[in-house]
């Protein structure tokens, strides 16, 4: 596939295999997606499910020992077999946006520095219009006294702040792929709202492409164009947003909509997925969700069901077909 | 955030490491801790029966085997005054093994009823004993032997007590965040609450649940005092010759390093080695032992 | 809290001295029996009949002003005498500190960096440099070195600015040798620590070149800790050098305060004594200093703990 059929980030079969204690463990398995030039893609899941493993084996950042397999591309390329020049050039176009600001920040540098060193290091800018660019994208994202902010240490700024000139130095290299990994789930709610609305915005402007993971179906809803939801390292759905939470396909999916809570709302306690998430490795053998189902049968646990195309997307359920239509009901638990 | 985002599975590393095989009291410390504690157990029998098992007299003087290399039984051969080696190596085993020890024994004690006391307390105690604690810090340790040695007399007692309260402000600084750590702890609060005395509470229960702690510390402390002890008798302001002494033969053997015969200077050197090297790696062990089994 | 660490340490010094036993008449007159009024004569001259603080205090004034006492033994100046020999002992540490800094910190990095076979080199060398005390090291290199092989200098200081090089050498190595494996695993530990870091993954993120990661992330964070126990470890490094000089002896102040302490020159290890606790409470302080100018998350002022 290439770059030609308007995909810049194509995802076939993707499987990752971590080191943990002498052995190799699967946490991801099976992971297929495409995004398109300017394209927002949710991937969705509990923690544990893979989703940043999934961006982090896209951003080249999985730890030493890892194995994959299946193929990543961007704009045609293979990104697994990237060395050298040519991984840090891909990595100048596909920047990443991490959950945790205070800890990806180097905290003895100041602001600038974090902000200007892509930009000095790689793209050849001088110091004085780096700065400049910075002050700019920091009063892009809403941080009017960038000046004074550049000459400050990261523990001098809130962690709303942070995220933001994380999310301003991200796009000060003008990426063609932005990987936000749950980029407000480290804030307070005040300001996770704030900083969603300056990501999107950004991004629209720019036209710029998105993999936006979070736990939040719902935010991922308004962000994205698509929604991808991911259970013990499998992708268990793909569709268009709106289909995805108004019409869901795989009993997991209408389980986490029903978790939402709802203002409509004719239900008067939300819904819980009996049992606990499970991780790639401990997953039944058949289908992954099937001890946890209400609609299981014993087919069900015989063979892992592939990731079937239906009209505006992909899911993974042997039923899907036949349940369609009553799991927004039936979904919902007592 | 870690890095993986694994689930962690039910038992955690550091427990499962720790139910593994081995001694009670090595538990968790692997091959090499175990090899440490058997070259150890050796030494510390040495030092007591050295003595009675060397095979000549170690204080025995015979001028015309002076530097003589390997004799009948004289296995190593002669020092520089024609002593057998061997057997001043045996019996110098008693200063250079149980001096150390008692110094170990001595500061442990002083540094953590210090730091139960002053975790326990807090206020202005802990202030005062703190600020009295960072004085003592100024003063390295063989400093506080020199002077030992002029105000007492030169001697493995006084040195011996000049390191002991050396070593007390590092113990007690240690520890002291250990127990502030354990006293934080809501078993601590609940027998608070059942009425129980402070000390019994502070013996019974912090200190107990410190000895990991306590016993790293002291193990890795060994080290430092065995190394410190014998430079200080090395200075001559230790223990005394003609006594055999680990410390005391490197440098009664420094005359015939100069001289083209190093055997005593070597031999003595080496045992030290050989004990503080098999004291850090069993420190080094327990002390990561230690640190997860509190966390 | 300097200034008061200095003057109770300075207090604690001169009061065991003064409880030390011998007579110092005894000593000035070498064992003939003095007369009465030779007795009158040294004690006025010696200010020995004044009470203890008043002693204390005058000694504190003239050690502020550089004045240290006369030693009895040698009726000599004792700020002399250190001040003859103190450029040795500044020297030898000096060297040693250059040693440590350089091998400890560069196997510490080679395996924080490096995995496997270097890294593993690294860890048995440090545990064994770290099992060799300064005075056993000084033996195994005047055999080695010295006697056998014949490459440096016995014994002694030497002349002229070659010569002493070549003769503190094997001292400096001696006296640096275990120290290098304390400063190498700190560092070892940090830079790996570093190197784990999630603001190294944001680094990496960006595509910033592997060597660029290491100098300006993971070498600047991890100078942080290094920087504090190169300095614990050269202030210590005062006092463990009398070992040093003694094993070479090199005429330093180290082995002239264990010469004076075996033949009870009083003045003279009150006063080193006080120069090597005032050098390590300065080099402390230095290093505190250090540490918040290096981390912008410690402010000045506030403990450094």
């Amino acid at each position: 596939m290439s770059a030609a059929d308007g995909r810049l980030l194509d995802v076939a079969s993707l499987a990752v295999q971590l080191p943990v204690g002498g052995e190799l463990r699967t946490v991801l398995h099976d992971v297929s997606f495409h995004i398109g030039p300017g394209e927002a893609l949710g991937l969705v899941g509990e923690s544990g499910s893979g989703k940043s493993m999934t961006a982090r084996a896209i951003a080249r950042l999985l730890p030493a020992g890892a194995v994959t397999t299946g193929t990543i591309s961007y704009a045609g390329g293979d990104v697994t077999a990237l060395k050298g020049a040519a991984l840090r050039s891909y990595r100048a176009e596909v920047a990443m946006v991490f959950q945790d600001p205070r800890a990806h920040i180097n905290p003895v540098r100041r602001i600038g520095d974090f902000m200007t060193e892509a930009l000095r290091t790689n793209h050849g800018v001088s110091k004085a219009d780096a700065v400049a660019r910075a002050i700019g994208l920091l009063a892009e994202v809403g941080i009017a006294d960038g000046q004074r902010r550049l000459e400050q240490h990261p523990h001098e700024l809130s962690g709303g702040l942070l995220q933001r000139v994380m999310i301003a130095s991200a796009l000060l290299t003008e990426p063609r792929l932005l990987l936000a990994d749950e980029p407000t789930t480290a804030l307070d709610v005040t300001t996770q709202a704030d900083v969603m609305a300056i990501l999107d915005d950004l991004r629209r402007e720019r036209g710029m492409a998105l993999l936006f993971i979070t736990h939040d179906l719902e935010l991922a809803s308004a962000v994205c164009d698509r929604t991808a939801v991911m259970y013990a390292g499998q992708l268990v759905e793909q569709r268009t947003s709106s289909q995805l939470h108004d019409d869901p396909l795989h009993p997991y999916t209408a389980g986490l909509v029903g978790a939402r809570p709802r203002i409509d709302g004719d239900v008067t306690r939300l819904a819980a997925i009996p049992g606990r998430p499970r991780s790639a490795y401990e997953a039944p053998a058949g289908c992954a969700f099937a001890d946890r189902c209400e609609h299981v049968e014993d087919a069900c646990g015989e063979a892992r069901p592939p990731l079937e195309p239906i009209e505006d997307g992909f899911v993974r359920c042997r039923r899907a077909t036949e349940l369609r239509g009553m799991l927004r009901a039936g979904g919902r638990h007592g | 955030m870690s890095l993986v985002e694994l689930p962690t599975t039910a038992v955690p590393p550091a427990r499962r490491r720790l139910a593994g095989r081995g001694l009670p009291l090595l538990r968790g410390t692997g091959l090499v801790g175990h090899l440490c504690a058997i070259v150890l157990l050796g030494a510390l029998l040495v030092a007591v029966f050295g003595a009675a098992i060397a095979p000549h007299d170690p204080d025995l003087t015979n001028l015309s085997f002076a530097f003589v290399g390997r004799f009948q039984d004289h296995y190593l051969g002669f020092d520089s005054q024609g002593r057998d080696l061997l057997s001043r190596l045996l019996a110098g085993a008693r200063t250079s093994i149980l001096g150390p020890l008692v110094v170990v024994l001595l500061s442990m004690l002083f540094g953590t009823v210090l730091a139960i006391a002053t975790a326990w307390k807090g206020g202005r105690f802990d202030t005062i004993v703190s600020a009295a604690l960072d004085v003592l810090f100024a003063f390295p340790a063989i400093v506080l032997a020199i002077i030992a040695s002029v105000v007492i007399e030169p001697g493995l007692k006084a040195a011996s007590l000049a390191l002991s309260v050396a070593y007390t402000p590092y113990i007690a600084r240690v520890l002291r965040s250990a127990a502030l750590r354990e006293r934080s702890r809501d078993y601590i609060a609940a027998l608070e609450v059942q009425g129980l005395r402070a000390w019994v509470i502070c013996v019974r229960h912090l200190g107990r649940n410190m000895l990991p702690i306590i016993v790293a510390q002291g193990t890795i402390l060994f080290g430092y005092a065995m190394v410190d002890l014998a430079a200080i008798s090395f200075l001559g302001l230790g223990v005394q010759p003609p006594q055999a002494d680990w410390g005391v033969m490197v440098a009664t053997g420094q005359s015939g390093v100069l001289q083209g015969y190093p055997m005593e200077s070597l031999c003595a050197g080496l045992c030290i080695v050989v004990v503080v090297i098999a004291v850090n790696l069993l420190g080094e062990r327990l002390s990561d032992r230690s640190t997860l089994v509190t966390r | 809290m300097l200034i008061v660490t200095l003057f109770v340490a300075s207090f604690a010094i001169y009061a065991a001295m003064y409880l030390a036993p011998g007579n110092p008449i005894a000593a000035l007159t070498g064992g003939r029996t003095p007369t009465p009024q030779a007795i009158q004569v040294l004690e006025e001259r010696y200010h020995l009949n004044d009470p203890f603080l008043v002693r204390y205090v005058r000694w504190l004034g003239n050690a502020l002003t550089g004045d240290l006492g006369v030693s009895i033994p040698l009726r000599s100046d004792v700020s002399t005498l250190i001040r003859q020999r103190i450029g040795t002992t500044v020297q030898l540490v000096a060297f040693a500190s250059l040693i440590i800094v350089v091998v400890g910190i560069g196997l510490g990095v080679l395996g924080g960096l490096r995995r496997g076979i270097v890294d593993n080199v690294v860890i048995v060398l440090s545990t064994l440099s770290a099992a060799v005390p300064s005075f056993v090291a000084s033996i195994i290199l005047l055999s080695v070195f010295a006697v056998n092989l014949g490459w440096f200098p016995v014994l002694g200081g030497g002349d002229g600015f070659v010569d002493q090089v070549r003769h503190l050498t094997l001292p400096a190595f001696a006296l640096a040798f275990s120290s290098i494996a304390l400063v190498a695993r700190i560092t070892r530990a940090s830079v790996r620590e570093e190197m784990g870091r999630e603001h190294v993954q944001t680094a990496i993120s960006r595509g910033i070149p592997y060597r660029l990661i290491v100098r300006r992330h993971v070498m600047r964070n991890a100078a942080i800790p290094i920087t504090t126990i190169v300095g614990i470890t050269v202030a210590s490094l005062f006092a463990a050098s009398a070992v040093v000089e003694r094993a070479f002896t090199l005429n330093g102040i180290g082995a002239y305060l264990i010469q004076a302490a075996l033949s009870k020159d009083i003045a003279v290890v009150q006063g080193i004594s006080l120069v090597i606790v005032a050098v390590f409470v300065v080099v402390n302080a230095i290093v505190d200093f250090l540490y918040a100018t290096l981390d912008p998350r410690v402010s000045l002022g506030t403990s450094a703990s």
